[in-house]
């Protein structure tokens, strides 16, 4: 279904945060019983007729030479991007990279610099409105209402969409029970932990029924269980069908959830394609880490440098790049080398964008 | 994790009652969830006017014997309440457009996940003025009634008295949040109460303005909250004349002008 789908059938601990249903589920398996249930719903939906774009079957999102400048700085500078209708979309790239205002001018808030831009087939310019209200947005910052209850977010963010009251207590209950949010529903939302607010921003992004799931670094700042927890739910609502968008500088998140992803630097985008395709197109299978004490890492790479196919020098490790790490690692030892540390390793799109930009992706 | 495949199904079905946008009524709906956990503070704004008017209309007016306006003999109490009113809708409109709009715009940033939604800068605008005219409203029916009680209303014209106390609400409001939108900091208010004191206290609020020389008679005049005071005052008393027609345009205006900056300001700070 997905051709990111063998990357990630490996087992994946997901749990639920309060800790009682501390279950660890394999998440092909979970795929598959989230997959039939799920698909006769996605095809009522789809006739349901609310995929009425005049561009037709096309893009969800399509950009061309997509431009957005503050004053004399330029955040994205010309970017080529299609989203197809419910594959999951990332863009990949440290901060700063142009990812939050690519997110925005998607979003239909922030007007676009220049280039084309058509979201839903419509123009933002134009059509804001319209496409906002089949869109579901989750921004970087938490823009919870803080004056109001968990339960009251959800129902107060359905009548901005101008949804009945009746339409929306359903909906709410339903997404607080989705997000296992039901024992908060009358808490203040600043006494939410902050995973508990994400899954809270999160379920009431999808309030409205959006055909386009927006995500701005959606689990930054988590922990780990909460971020698991969350991908799982972001997976979920992929097998419904919402298309997701995401932005994240997470190499494993992007792995996670993507189909597809660009890798952004700069304004720029510099590569593109599945994680997959990615790692074998701009690393080698494996990775050897090498982490030396106190001394010239350089100097120590010079003398390693024929063991792979590539080296990177790190200002705290030395990366060979070979398709056997393992093997690397031997033969590091054999020329009696010893480093204070070392693994082998399976190349990421860590290795993928430190390869296109020279720089690594969290500093 | 109960979680069946029928609520897995509903999750992305679409079900009837969406149209485009809740506009400002979604908002002023949000208000009302906000305060009604909260009714005390809104009763605060209130009081203020009322505590003024037995101390000063009924305490003070005791010792003096009242003053002539055009021939008619007016008690001093009959001239200080319909400014109270009038200071009434001005407080409740300026409170929310002012300092509760600050807040959500720069520390809850509520308006950023309001304007992901089908809503505009306009609607917004539109709601939190809408909200503050409310507000202001209601303190004026209040206080119209406490006016009513102490026998305080003499003429039918005093049924005018709240549209115009809702018109002075909508003035206050819209020019309040325009300037609210130009503010950096809690300091930046202090401009707000130094506008707002010497208005209260001097618009022909507690004596006439034929106390002022000529000069500094025009200034008055022109403020915003004489012209709301000198309009209620018309119809409280029933001295209705032609510069009630002058107070009318003059807030309808500034009402309309004030709204046109807070759209284009929140568009200027929020659509970046």
């Amino acid at each position: 279904m997905s051709p990111a789908a063998p990357d990630v059938s490996g087992a994946v601990p997901t749990a639920g945060e309060d800790g009682t249903a501390g279950m660890r589920v394999r998440l092909s398996g979970l795929r598959a019983i989230v997959g039939e249930v799920s698909s006769p719903a996605r095809t009522d939906a789809a006739s349901s007729g609310r995929g009425a774009d005049p561009s037709g079957q096309g893009a969800m999102v399509s950009a061309r030479g997509l431009c957005k400048a503050y004053g004399s700085f330029t955040a994205v500078d010309g970017i080529d991007v299609e989203v197809r209708r419910g594959e999951a979309f990332g863009f990949l790239g440290p901060n700063g990279a142009g990812k939050s205002s690519t997110m925005r001018m998607i979003a239909a808030v922030s007007p676009p610099g220049g280039g084309e831009l058509r979201v839903l087939g419509l123009d933002p310019a134009t059509h804001g409105s319209q496409i906002r209200s089949r869109l579901g947005v989750c921004p970087q910052e938490d823009t919870l209402d803080t004056e109001l209850t968990v339960r009251e977010n959800l129902l107060i963010y359905g009548r901005y969409f101008g949804l009945s009251r009746r339409h929306v207590a359903a909906k709410a209950d339903e997404l607080l029970g989705f997000f296992q949010l039901t024992e908060k529903r009358g808490a203040r939302v600043d006494d939410l932990s902050g995973g508990l607010k994400r899954r809270l921003t999160i379920a009431r992004s999808l309030i409205n029924d959006p055909d386009l799931l927006l995500l701005d670094e959606p689990t930054t700042g988590l922990d780990p269980q909460a971020r698991h927890t969350l991908w799982d739910k972001l997976f979920r609502l992929r097998q419904q069908g919402v298309t997701l968008v995401l932005t994240t500088h997470y190499m494993d998140e992007a792995e996670q959830l993507c189909d597809r992803l660009v890798v952004m630097d700069g304004g720029r985008i510099v590569a593109e394609g599945s994680p997959l395709q990615l790692i074998r197109e701009h690393a080698t299978r494996e990775v050897a880490e090498l982490r030396f004490g106190v001394g010239d890492h350089a100097e120590v790479a010079a003398t390693v440098a024929d063991l792979a196919d590539r080296v990177e020098v790190l200002p705290d490790r030395i990366l060979l790049y070979t398709d056997d790490g393992e093997e690397a690692l031997a033969k590091v030892h054999e020329r009696g080398l010893s480093p204070v540390a070392m693994l082998a390793r399976r190349a990421t799109l860590e290795d993928v964008f430190l390869r296109l930009t020279g720089r690594t992706l969290v500093d | 994790m109960a979680l069946t495949g029928a609520t897995l199904a509903r999750l992305t079905r679409q079900e009837g009652g969406r149209t485009r946008s809740g506009g400002p009524p979604a908002l002023i709906y949000r208000q009302f969830a906000v305060y009604r956990r909260n009714w005390v503070f809104f009763t605060t704004g209130f009081l203020e006017p009322v505590l003024y008017l037995f101390s000063i209309g009924v305490g003070v007016g005791a010792l003096i014997s009242g003053f002539e306006i055009r021939g008619q003999q007016v008690d001093y109490a009959d001239f200080v309440a319909p400014a109270m009113l009038a200071t009434s809708a001005m407080n409740g409109a300026v409170i929310d457009s002012t300092f509760n709009v600050f807040f959500k715009l720069k520390f809850q940033k509520i308006y950023d996940g309001v304007l992901a939604t089908p809503m505009t800068t306009t609607d917004v605008a539109r709601g939190e003025v809408g909200w503050a005219v409310m507000r202001g409203g209601v303190y004026s029916a209040g206080f119209l009634l406490v006016m009513l009680a102490m026998g305080l209303v003499g003429s039918w014209w005093a049924v005018l008295a709240l549209p115009a106390a809702v018109l002075n609400g909508f003035a206050f409001a819209a020019v309040g949040m325009a300037l609210t939108t130009y503010m950096r900091s809690w300091q930046d208010f202090e401009l707000v109460q130094l506008a707002l004191m010497p208005m209260f206290l001097f618009s022909a609020t507690f004596f006439p303005i034929t106390a002022y020389g000529e000069g500094v008679r025009w200034v008055i005049e022109a403020t915003p909250l004489y012209r709301s005071v000198v309009l209620i005052r018309e119809l409280s008393t029933g001295l209705v004349t032609l510069e009630s027609a002058v107070s009318v345009v003059y807030l309808v205006a500034m009402g309309l002008i004030g709204m046109k900056i807070v759209s284009h300001r929140l568009d200027r700070l929020l659509l970046t």
